[in-house]
């Protein structure tokens, strides 16, 4: 699965109150409805930038805070793919993948805003083609490559009734 | 080779031995929701076509985030669960009941040795009665509903030995915030914590919830601390359940150790807009606030309660302060009654709102205004968490955000307190 986008990048410690503000997230199921709020008081415009298949770039500790799955379902639904991050808060990373976002943890410093990336999910293998760079990042658990395969656990769920190749 | 509190009890779940980094599916003794989270569970939980849960005792549904509904939408979001309770007889728990974590703890709902995942970040709450319980996403709740069981990476675990006594006018909220300050916010990612010392041994499981509660906002995955005397006989008297507490082996691996004494600690403030940015009150300086706020899953207990009510005994907010306080369970709230305590603030001046989270996620109940100063016992100061990002959030005590009502500014709670 090979992923193709534009980098828009942010800092440290992005919360997922700042990915999806708790004052819209319990009015409502409708994913498209939140997507436009995607960010907004980190950078009020910010949907109105986002191409279908662009990737979120950021520091330390990204999508920390409150476990609501509507942050990666919202960041989906407004056109985002995956997300790249030095490092992420374990709720976020296993919700981004439940929910067929791409997550992963690497060296994002080289990377700048606009930068065109291509990604490839299942080696986890990083390209920054406006630096000519190649980034190595850290491989998901079996569990989790498996569940993005089928797009999320929902499907993967459906397919199999179990988690499969854990230790039980 | 010893094994941590984290590694004994998830491999009591899955019954082999297991050490941290282990991949382990295990089956959970409880799985909650609450109103922000469950909805979406429900229709994941739809999507994959379940026809019956895995065990309806075992699961727990709260109406608190949101509650009572201020909006029609919310309403149809509430009636979801409501409805999906009936069907599957699982539990509901009605607005005015409290939060969904206190009622986890009060009503005995959790015990020593549990696991648990609830659908909410603060799940980590239940560690100080000896449960590894943790906070999971909506999907995996959904699972979890249907099956039972979750995978699990077995954590690696931070021991954090607190020495000393605590000195007057500085609690159990002091000493967290002290820690994220300390920790940072992702200084225990994919991590678990384990409190020990004589300052845990000193606390009152109630003040002992504020601590584990507070794990996740340093990235931690469960806030441990032993199952002692004074916690077990507290279980014992909310629950029948058998159960067999576990402990850490006194040889356990731990990936940090860390030593911090209390005993000159001042009450700690967090600072706009990050947990971990935290000083103690003497270097906060000259910082006016517009709205107080006392409750919440960290802070709504008895005791935050009782302590709010002798501070303000007597005297009257500031004029330029909205004080609001939210029980964290109608138990609760009925005891404060009882006691005097809640005529004693309303009499000051505070409001009290519905048992539950009030404004602490932005939703209802008290949205501050275009720059105010809001000094909150909650546990998050995130820009726009309580639903305003032209506001900004400090962190602390009971006790201190009763002064900081009283004199308008954020207050050294001491001088009340001697």
């Amino acid at each position: 699965m090979i992923l193709r986008g534009r980098a828009h990048k942010f800092g440290d410690n992005i919360n997922t109150d700042y990915i999806i503000s708790g004052k819209y997230k319990f009015k409502t199921l409708d994913m498209n409805e939140l997507a436009k709020h995607v960010m907004e008081d980190v950078d009020p415009h910010f949907y109105e930038k986002i191409k279908p298949g662009d990737f979120i770039v950021a520091g330390r500790n990204f999508g920390c805070g409150s476990s609501r799955e509507q942050a990666p379902r919202a960041l989906s639904a407004a056109g985002i793919r995956g997300v790249l991050a030095q490092s992420f808060a374990r709720i976020f990373f296993r919700n981004a993948i439940n929910c067929g976002l791409a997550a992963l943890e690497c060296d994002t410093s080289p990377i700048e805003d606009g930068d065109e990336l291509e990604v490839d999910l299942l080696t986890g293998k990083v390209v920054d083609h406006s630096r000519g760079i190649e980034i190595k990042t850290q491989p998901l658990p079996p569990v989790m490559v498996d569940i993005l395969k089928e797009g999320g656990l929902i499907e993967y769920f459906k397919k199999y009734g179990s988690f499969q190749g854990v230790k039980r | 080779m010893g094994k941590t509190m984290a590694e004994k009890i998830l491999e009591n779940k899955v019954g082999f031995p297991v050490k941290a980094g282990d991949l382990v599916i295990a089956r959970v003794d409880r799985a909650m929701g609450q109103d922000g989270t469950s909805p979406l569970a429900i229709q994941s939980f739809e999507e994959m076509k379940g026809e019956k849960v895995f065990d309806p005792e075992k699961i727990i549904l709260v109406l608190d985030h949101n509650a009572p509904s201020p909006l029609e939408s919310v309403s149809r979001l509430h009636d979801l669960m409501r409805n999906f309770s009936r069907k599957f007889g699982v539990q509901l728990m009605e607005i005015g009941e409290g939060v969904c974590h206190e009622l986890m703890v009060s009503r005995g709902l959790v015990v020593p040795g549990d696991l648990v995942v609830g659908a909410d970040s603060h799940t980590c709450t239940y560690g100080a009665i000896g449960a590894f319980s943790t906070g999971v996403g909506s999907t995996e709740l959904a699972v979890v509903m249907l099956s039972g069981e979750l995978w699990f990476k077995v954590p690696e675990t931070i021991r954090l030995n607190l020495k000393g006594k605590l000195p007057a006018g500085v609690f159990s909220k002091d000493v967290i915030l002290y820690l994220a300050g300390k920790l940072g916010a992702d200084g225990a990612t994919y991590q678990a914590l384990e409190f020990h010392g004589p300052v845990i041994e000193n606390l009152e499981v109630e003040e002992r919830f504020t601590i584990s509660n507070m794990a996740v906002e340093v990235g931690a995955k469960a806030g441990l601390m032993v199952p002692d005397e004074k916690a077990i006989k507290w279980v014992r008297e909310r629950t029948n359940r058998e159960f067999q507490p576990v402990f850490p082996d006194s040889d356990a691996q731990y990936s940090q150790i860390i030593e911090v004494d209390c005993s000159s600690l001042s009450p700690q403030v967090a600072l706009p807009h990050q947990v971990d940015n935290v000083v103690p009150i003497e270097e906060i300086g000259e910082v006016p606030i517009q709205e107080a706020f006392l409750g919440t899953c960290t802070n709504g207990r008895l005791q935050d309660i009782g302590v709010a009510a002798r501070i303000l005994e007597g005297r009257k907010v500031h004029p330029g302060v909205r004080l609001i306080v939210a029980p964290a369970s109608r138990e609760i709230f009925i005891e404060a009654i009882k006691r005097g305590w809640v005529e004693k603030i309303v009499l000051a001046g505070g409001v009290f709102v519905t048992p539950g989270c009030g404004p602490c996620v932005g939703t209802h109940q008290g949205v501050p205004g275009d720059g105010w100063n809001v000094i909150s016992t909650a546990n998050r100061n995130f820009k726009g968490r309580m639903g305003n990002a032209r506001s900004f959030i400090y962190l602390a005590s009971p006790a201190t955000v009763a002064a900081s009502a009283l004199e308008g500014k954020i207050t050294d709670p001491r001088k009340y307190l001697r």
